[in-house]
């Protein structure tokens, strides 16, 4: 049961983090916390003159947050808004689905490996957080789909 | 002393199991489990003599007010206290911000010029004192009334180690309030709250101690800990959730305008003005939560019965303990007093190179319950330069089996996560 939540890649991700403290010129920065147990993290969003997004994020806290913080960084750098959407959309639904979804691969790619923390409602907070900076961040950039 | 699997086998949650396994139920400083025999008092209390009291003509009101108000004695007793200075609140968070809110209800009141007690009047140039390691229960209603009132607040820091640093010069003749925790529910540090209340006195300010995790683990005298006030949660003491006490001197407490105002509460009522009941009356609005005040009275009969001095001596020998036991991990840090001087049960640590929310989750996937995070101490936690810890809190029902157990699912946290320990010599 550990073993479920602890998946490999989560864990390989965890122990190398990727695209912690990119160098970005950033447009809109999101710092969540997460006040039940301090697990913190800062995104900051830009953009490239290809009209992809740029992510980078810093933080502490237990392997979950900052896993999911290593995949989101992974999937959504370089992607355009329009593309990122569908991708923020199916975590969202990844972690309300109590282990009950089939994740699409080819959309999440290691973001599937979560599933197993949608069962654990205390852990769920910190897969989002991430994910919930990056939403914010994107608002304050002005670079989600909805505004332009 | 007592016999522990007597004791465990009032509590039936104990022999329940979790993931698979017997439960190992470290976590009694967030909440304690109950023995039977509360349960059995506040069931007893329903199927016999439920009415809402001080109120009805009729048998079970009668019954409902006498268990009430004998509850009330049991629990003043527990604590040498006087049954009337005794006020039932919902937890120790709201007994503090009724105090509190004394101090901003006797400002704006003061503000339109009516007669107020002048010691509950603050503002500009007043200073309220806490401590680094206050639980956010007693330290945001005083932030609050700082900001509502421009009081300023001013705070005791702590040593590395986790002791309060006592500074002279922090209380002074501005200061109006100090409030204090007596045992520290993230580093287990008990402080010298009668010495700092004698300080806060020599300056003519009031004194609040939270005794949230000394009433239920130690033999506690309210009198002799020379507070004006004290606040504590049944919860945590064997009795049910949704009760807690208020412990103040009578002579303050007549003093205080109310807090939640309605039923209950009032002398005479007329259509545009009232006038308020004595205390403990004038602070309990409403129907009250009669048959919690019934299972808490049974909590303090239980704890007497066993013995305070016998539960405290039995927890101290745990603690000592876990500490030797944890000393003899490699890459775990203990946060808080590592010897046991000045010491209870809650201890703290960390583990090098894992997170605590994820040795919490892997302790419990062994069945033991422990809590991870700050603890409602965040800035106890900034102080000591830790983001969160994971924390062992135990009562009179843990044994060293629990302790084996617990130190067990820390060896396979560090296990898993590529960490594993080296025991010492
Ligand atoms: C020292 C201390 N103070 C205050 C509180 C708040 O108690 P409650 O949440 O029951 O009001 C707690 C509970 O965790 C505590 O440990």
């Amino acid at each position: 049961m550990s073993e479920d939540l602890y998946q490999e890649i989560i864990l390989d991700h965890y122990k190398n983090p990727r695209g912690k403290e990119l160098n970005v010129t950033s447009r809109g920065q999101s710092h969540q916390v997460n006040p039940t147990c301090g697990d913190e993290v800062t995104v900051d969003v830009g953009l490239n003159a290809d009209g992809t997004l740029q992510v980078a994020y810093t933080g502490q806290g237990c392997s979950i947050s900052q896993a999911s913080a290593s995949v989101m960084s992974e999937l959504i750098n370089g992607k355009t808004p329009d593309q990122a959407a569908p991708i923020q959309a199916a975590f969202m639904e990844l972690m309300r689905s109590k282990g009950q979804s089939e994740p699409d691969e080819e959309l999440l790619e290691d973001g599937v490996a979560f599933i197993g923390v949608s069962k654990f409602p205390a852990r769920i907070k910190c897969a989002l957080i991430s994910w919930m900076a990056l939403a914010d961040s994107q608002i304050k950039a002005q670079l989600t789909t909805e505004m332009r | 002393m007592f016999d522990i699997a007597k004791v465990r086998a009032d509590f039936p949650i104990l022999s329940r199991t979790v993931r698979g396994g017997p439960l190992v139920y470290l976590d009694s400083g967030a909440t304690s489990q109950k023995p039977f025999q509360v349960l059995d008092a506040e069931r007893h209390f329903y199927e016999n003599s439920n009415a809402a009291v001080h109120r009805g003509a009729h048998a079970l009101a009668e019954e409902a007010t006498d268990a009430y108000e004998g509850a009330r004695e049991t629990i003043a007793t527990f604590v040498c206290a006087e049954t009337d200075e005794i006020v039932f609140t919902k937890n120790a968070t709201e007994a503090i911000n009724l105090v509190a809110y004394a101090f901003s209800n006797a400002t704006d009141k003061a503000r339109q010029g009516i007669e107020v007690d002048q010691r509950f009047v603050i503002g500009p140039g007043d200073s309220i004192v806490v401590s680094e390691m206050e639980h956010h229960a007693n330290l945001i209603p005083w932030q609050e009334l700082c900001s509502k009132t421009g009081a300023s607040l001013r705070w005791f820091g702590i040593t590395d180690e986790g002791r309060l640093n006592i500074e002279s010069g922090v209380i002074d003749s501005t200061t109006k309030i100090v409030s204090i925790v007596h045992q520290s529910n993230l580093l287990g540090t008990i402080n010298p709250v009668r010495e700092i209340m004698e300080m806060a006195h020599a300056v003519g300010a009031l004194g609040l101690v939270d005794l949230c995790q000394s009433v239920p683990h130690m033999p506690v005298d309210v009198v002799d800990l020379g507070a004006d006030f004290a606040a504590w949660s049944g919860h945590k003491m064997l009795g049910p959730t949704g009760i807690g006490i208020l412990w103040g001197k009578s002579d303050l407490l007549n003093s205080m305008p109310p807090f939640l105002t309605g039923g209950s509460m009032i002398e005479m009522v007329n259509i545009d003005h009232s006038t308020f009941a004595p205390a403990p009356k004038r602070f309990e609005a409403g129907v009250p939560m009669v048959a919690q005040a019934v299972g808490l009275a049974r909590a303090c009969e239980y704890l007497t019965d066993l013995g305070m001095e016998n539960i405290f001596t039995h927890e101290q020998e745990l603690t000592a303990y876990t500490l030797a036991e944890l000393a003899k991990l490699q890459g775990v840090r203990v946060i808080g007093p590592t010897d046991m001087v000045e010491r209870g049960s809650a201890v703290s640590f960390v583990v090098d190179g894992i997170h605590p929310h994820d040795v919490g989750h892997l302790m419990d996937s062994k069945g033991v319950a422990v809590r991870v995070g700050h603890h409602c101490c965040w800035p106890t936690c900034r102080r000591l330069d830790v983001p969160a810890t994971t924390r062992f809190s135990t009562y009179l029902y843990n044994d060293k089996a629990d302790i084996d157990q617990a130190i067990l699912g820390i060896m396979a946290a560090q296990d898993f996560f590529g960490s594993a320990p080296r025991v010492s010599a």
